[in-house]
């Protein structure tokens, strides 16, 4: 069957020889692996289809003979039958087919799977690995790691309005409904920096709801579980001494936590260890010194209606202020 | 350039005609108010289509409009033509118009037209009722873009999903007219259905028993069929949201005790049914035009039949497809995929009768043919990209992205408006007496086709490079963006096409080819009658013998002996069509907007002021007692 | 020879000039009411730390400065103010407006003043007998988003919609469980 499969992938091939970035059809888990086989199977036998009624109506307008319906059965009824009968095979085989599929993609995760909880909120998110022992508990925001090869089990919760964890190399969708759980298992079989999306409208920053799932050698895991758990570092310096402060004078405190570091809101991503992060402003922004200044300094430019307010700080404090949180691996 | 099939028989020679004297005594007795004020007296079915056609136009365009700032907004990445407060509004507003205000209302318009002069009769039952509907679309309509136009429009999405659309994310009126627009076009509906499917059990002309009914009239009897149990979801889902938003009250609310997911059942529910709802009549006028082209009968009248009831039955059936990314029991899903997939066969059962009827045919290619052969093409994917899409696998990955967006436009503009615009072409002698410019026509068909697959093919990939729906902007490292340039150039493509069908109708209602009583040679009674066809519709009620009147060998009979000093409907048996008695309509009358009114008005108000529906209810009352009032129109 | 108006188009062009009328109204009437300024810098404050906590002054009587709520009326301003009020807990002293630690918003006792430019000196200064300062740590147009909220909390204030339980307090994973 997978051999079979396989034939199938040439257009995925020559599409990804081409460049083409079909981000749905490149796979790195296996749940991604048996729904990109049923789209192929679908596009072909589709496409099928597609060709033969066009074929079919193509001839039909251009034939010129009005051919006389003699005694007997009309011999279209024959035809509208059969391609009837042919219509609902190929159904059967489809739907069989999807069922399966269906099967292959919600396996249930293995003993040894990792949970992660993920809870939406406008416009960013909330992403803490349980652990039996409250100090071991993770919390992070915008960026999930996960090991190769073992299972991940995803909680999805949200605590505002309906929102989608989309992470197309990884699996399909699945929607952030408050009042409900749902959940999703995969298991990433390629280390990789996987990008991820919201897919449900959720309000102004829809658009700029991303995330991103880095999967990593189970060691490189390990160690960053590790030190995600470890409080906010020591600021080293002057300067970060004083941003540190400039944190805890301003509005920030009122909405982000630095475990360790005096801050405690629970409304804001924790900023813990914001400078191990990649991207900032939920996959909009490269995290640099740059961006994250100008993204704290007026983050309604960037993205217009979000719940951080802009804060007019003179540029001295600013760039403290920046240092310190930079500093915070 | 071909000839119409039949020059224009003299008054005489039709074969429903009557003398003068009868005729004169049909027009003053049918006869409407004159002036402008008269214009809010009609009560002539066919005005009231010929409104709810023009008014849906209307709206088309500025649903239009807003596909057209979408694009623009899109063509780039982090394009700043619009700001995402602007930008949700606007993507409402297009999903609201579009298929509350032009598509449903369009096909309602048609079908009103259409129905009472194929079946032969002179009006629809109810006709003062059939007026209100009117005033409630055009309602509803103000409401909804006096909001938009005041920069509060509705901005949750057509389709308003809870918790965004309640009170504590979508505070304002917008959302507040978004849930009273919906009680204003589905109560229009209701009423259309109400009448056309009277009409088209009670009042055929006699001989045309249930096996003679065109297939048009099939469609839209299912359609209105599927109106009756559609509508009153979507009534009850945005009753209990408005409730939910001025009440206080917590149906959707999962702090309270209510459910976010109980929106989108209720609502899907309706929505799903709603798309065929706009899919079936154009099914039907695909029939007609094909059937008119190739001067055939369509092939497996029977099976063309019992396809458009499966379908309508199996459209119930389907809504959860909408919401397999919720985490529903697979079983389930598993059960939508099946009826998502089943739903292919009617329609493939249809797609190959009439290939059947143009096999051999030697069908004349005028701009309806050509209209229908483009929606075979477009109809075609998208159907295919639907069953690719009942499949839940691969529905997790597509859904809510531009794969979608692509599958329901190609079904919507291919499987509704490019048999609309046939149908416009095929109907247009009929309705105005000239013919539309044909070749006019083809470049509009051409332009149609080129710019909306340069449009929406693209979108396909789009989906399956990640691209989700909704979004105001997207960064430009997505690899993105060639493809939503394309789209909006194919979008500008659209708009010409569109402008250039405008030109040809103003441009035709004055200059246009004068129409017989049928260009087409077509086989239905609405064509056995002038273009335009008198208020009175027919001189005589035709008698029918066969599934194609006007290609019967013998012609067509007529009922003689009825009184024309009266408002006088010939009622038959649903089944056989035999007469049974007569009953007596209404004349004009200006109760019916007096009451749509005092009615909108509460609604309308309420929405500012709870207590608007009071008032509206309690001003309500004297127009109610005032239609009530007997009073015969002479 | 005079040419009428065909009474074919007599109908939509009535429809068209009515809908231009109505749109006309909506688009004058609506370009001041109900801006929803997504994009808000944080101006500086007009209105001095403190504002007299009653009418009795020695000496010469101060003019009032007339400061309006520049969201009077705005009902994303107000479901804005109703977040902002779980945010900053607000309601860890004066519950959902009904009071308990601090005193109820939703009753006519208003000792320091209830219109607009009291209660933002309030929530800016603070005020004896608890009421923290929050200069510095809410943005300006944060709190006149507080205020336009607070002031449609009681009763008689014609603000668009009605406050709401918002789900703020809702946990995590309760309720149904789907797969």
């Amino acid at each position: 069957m997978r051999r079979v499969f396989a034939v199938l992938l040439l257009p995925a091939a020559l599409c990804a020889a081409a460049g083409c970035r079909y981000v749905t059809l490149d796979r790195a888990t296996p749940q991604a692996d048996a729904i990109t086989d049923m789209h192929w199977l679908m596009f072909w036998v589709l496409g099928a289809v597609f060709a033969l009624v066009l074929a079919a109506l193509a001839i039909a307008v251009s034939r010129r003979s009005r051919a006389p319906i003699a005694g007997g059965k009309d011999p279209r009824f024959f035809a509208v039958a059969a391609a009837t009968g042919v219509t609902c095979a190929i159904l059967l085989l489809l739907l069989v087919a999807s069922v399966v599929t269906g099967r292959a993609v919600s396996t249930p995760p293995e003993a040894n799977a990792l949970d992660i909880a993920i809870t939406g909120h406008q416009w960013w998110w909330e992403v803490r690995y349980p652990a039996a022992v409250a100090d071991d508990e993770v919390l992070t925001a915008n960026e999930i790691h996960v090991p190769v090869g073992r299972s991940v089990r995803l909680h999805l919760a949200s605590t505002d309005v309906i929102h989608s964890f989309w992470a197309p190399n990884l699996n399909g969708k699945k929607d952030l409904i408050p009042g409900r759980s749902t959940g999703m298992t995969f298991r990433v079989l390629r280390a990789g920096t996987y990008e991820g999306r919201c897919a449900e409208f959720c309000g102004y920053q829809h658009a700029h709801m991303g995330f991103r799932v880095v999967a990593e050698p189970p060691s490189e895991f390990e160690a960053w579980l590790e030190s995600q758990r470890l409080p906010a570092a020591e600021p080293g310096d002057a300067a970060r001494v004083h941003g540190h402060e400039v944190f805890l004078a301003g509005p920030c405190v009122n909405c982000h936590a630095i475990r360790g570091a005096g801050a405690f809101g629970r409304k804001g991503p924790d900023l813990t260890h914001l400078a191990s992060r990649s991207t900032i402003a939920a996959a909009t922004l490269p995290n640099t010194t740059g961006h994250l200044a100008g993204w704290i300094a007026d983050s309604q430019r960037i993205k217009p209606g979000n719940r951080m307010p802009p804060n007019v700080l003179p540029s001295g404090d600013l760039l403290d202020l920046v240092a310190y949180l930079r500093s915070l691996r | 350039m071909s000839s119409p099939a039949r020059t224009d028989p003299r008054e005489s020679e039709r074969p429903t005609a009557a003398s003068e004297k009868e005729c004169a005594e049909l027009a003053h007795t049918w006869r409407e108010r004159t002036g402008t004020l008269g214009l809010l007296f009609s009560v002539d079915h066919k005005t009231i289509a010929k409104r709810y056609i023009v008014t849906a136009f209307v709206f088309f365009l500025l649903g239009g409009l807003e596909a057209a700032a979408m694009r623009l907004q899109l063509a780039r990445p982090e394009g700043r033509f619009l700001n995402p407060d602007l930008y949700d509004q606007v993507f409402t507003m297009h999903g609201t118009t579009m298929m509350f205000f032009f598509a449903v209302p369009v096909m309602l318009g048609i079908g009103l037209y259409l129905v009472p002069l194929m079946v032969g009769t002179r009006n629809v039952p109810f006709p003062r009722l059939n007026a209100v509907g009117y005033w409630f679309y055009l309602a509803g309509g103000l409401l909804l873009y006096g909001t938009f136009f005041a920069n509060r429009g509705p901005d949750a999405g057509w389709f308003a999903y809870v918790p965004l659309s309640g009170n504590a994310y979508s505070s304002g009126h917008g959302m507040d007219a978004w849930v009273q627009i919906i009680n204003f076009t589905e109560v229009s509906a209701l009423i259309v259905a109400g009448s056309l499917i009277v009409t088209a059990f009670k009042q055929r002309a006699p001989g045309m028993s249930l096996d003679r009914i065109p297939l048009f009239v099939w469609a839209i009897l299912v359609t209105m069929i599927m109106i009756v149990f559609a509508m009153p979801a979507v009534i009850f889902a945005a009753g209990s949201l408005n409730s939910d938003r001025s009440l206080g009250t917590h149906f959707f609310n999962p702090a309270e005790g209510g459910d976010a997911l109980l929106w989108q059942h209720a609502f899907w529910f309706f929505g799903h049914p709603e798309v065929y709802i706009i899919f079936l009549p154009a099914l039907g006028m695909v029939s007609s035009i094909l059937s008119a082209a190739c001067r055939r009968p369509i092939f497996g009248y029977t099976a063309m039949v019992l396809a458009l009831v499966a379908t309508a039955f199996l459209g119930f059936g389907l809504w959860v497809h909408h919401m397999f990314a919720v985490g529903l029991p697979q079983m389930g899903e598993a059960f939508f995929t099946a009826a998502s997939m089943m739903i292919a066969i009617p329609t493939g059962v249809q797609f190959f009768c009439w290939i059947a009827t143009l096999w051999g045919s030697r069908p004349r290619f005028e701009p309806p043919l050509v209209f229908v052969l483009g929606f075979f093409f477009t109809f075609l994917i998208g159907g295919l990209t639907g069953v690719m899409l009942a499949s839940v696998p691969v529905d997790l990955q597509v859904h809510d992205t531009y794969f979608v967006v692509a599958h329901f436009h190609y079904v919507l503009i291919g499987g509704a408006l490019f048999p609309l615009f046939g149908g416009i072409y095929h109907w247009f002698p009929k309705v105005t007496g000239r013919l539309l410019n044909r070749t006019l026509g083809f470049w509009n068909f051409a332009l149609l086709f080129v710019g909306f697959n340069l449009t929406f093919f693209p979108m396909h990939e789009l989906g399956f490079h990640g691209m989700p729906r909704r979004i105001y902007t997207y960064g430009p490292d997505k690899g993105w963006n060639g493809l939503n340039l394309a789209a909006s150039i194919g979008a500008a493509i659209l708009g010409v096409a569109v402008l250039l069908f405008l030109i040809n109708v103003v441009h035709s209602l004055r200059h246009g080819a004068r129409a017989g009583d049928d260009p087409w040679g077509a086989e239905s009674l609405e064509w056995a009658t002038s273009s335009p066809p008198p208020v009175y519709n027919f001189a005589r009620i035709p008698i029918v013998a066969s599934r194609s009147p006007l290609w019967d060998p013998e012609g067509l009979g007529a009922v003689t002996g009825l009184p024309t000093d009266k408002r006088l409907l010939l009622v038959s048996d649903p089944l056989d069509a035999e007469p049974s008695h007569r009953e007596e309509v209404p004349g004009p009358s200006v109760n019916p907007f007096l009451i749509s009114v005092t009615m909108s008005l509460g609604l309308i108000g309420s929405v500012f002021w709870l207590w608007w529906a009071v008032i509206g209810a309690v001003a309500s009352a004297p127009m109610a007692f005032l239609w009530y009032w007997t009073e015969e129109d002479r | 020879m005079r040419r009428r108006l065909p009474r074919a188009a007599a109908m939509p062009l009535l429809f068209a000039g009515a809908l231009v009328l109505v749109l006309s109204v909506f688009s004058i009437v609506g370009c001041q009411k109900m801006q929803r300024r997504l994009h808000e810098s944080t101006p500086a404050t007009a209105l001095p730390a403190w504002s007299p906590g009653s009418q009795l002054h020695a000496g010469v009587q101060p003019t009032p400065l007339p400061v309006k709520n520049p969201y009077e009326g705005s009902s994303y301003a107000m479901s804005e103010g109703q977040r902002l009020f779980e945010w900053y807990n607000c309601a860890g002293c004066h519950f959902r407006g009904g009071g308990g630690i601090g005193p109820a918003l939703m009753d006519r006792v208003w000792i320091y003043g209830d219109d607009p430019a009291s209660l933002y000196s309030t929530i800016v200064g603070g005020r004896p007998n608890g009421m923290p300062a929050w200069r510095g740590k809410i943005p300006d147009y944060q709190v006149w988003q507080l205020v336009t909220y607070v002031e449609a909390m009681r009763a008689g204030r014609g603000i668009a919609a009605p406050p709401g339980p918002r789900q703020e307090h809702l946990q995590a994973g309760e309720g149904k469980i789907s797969r």
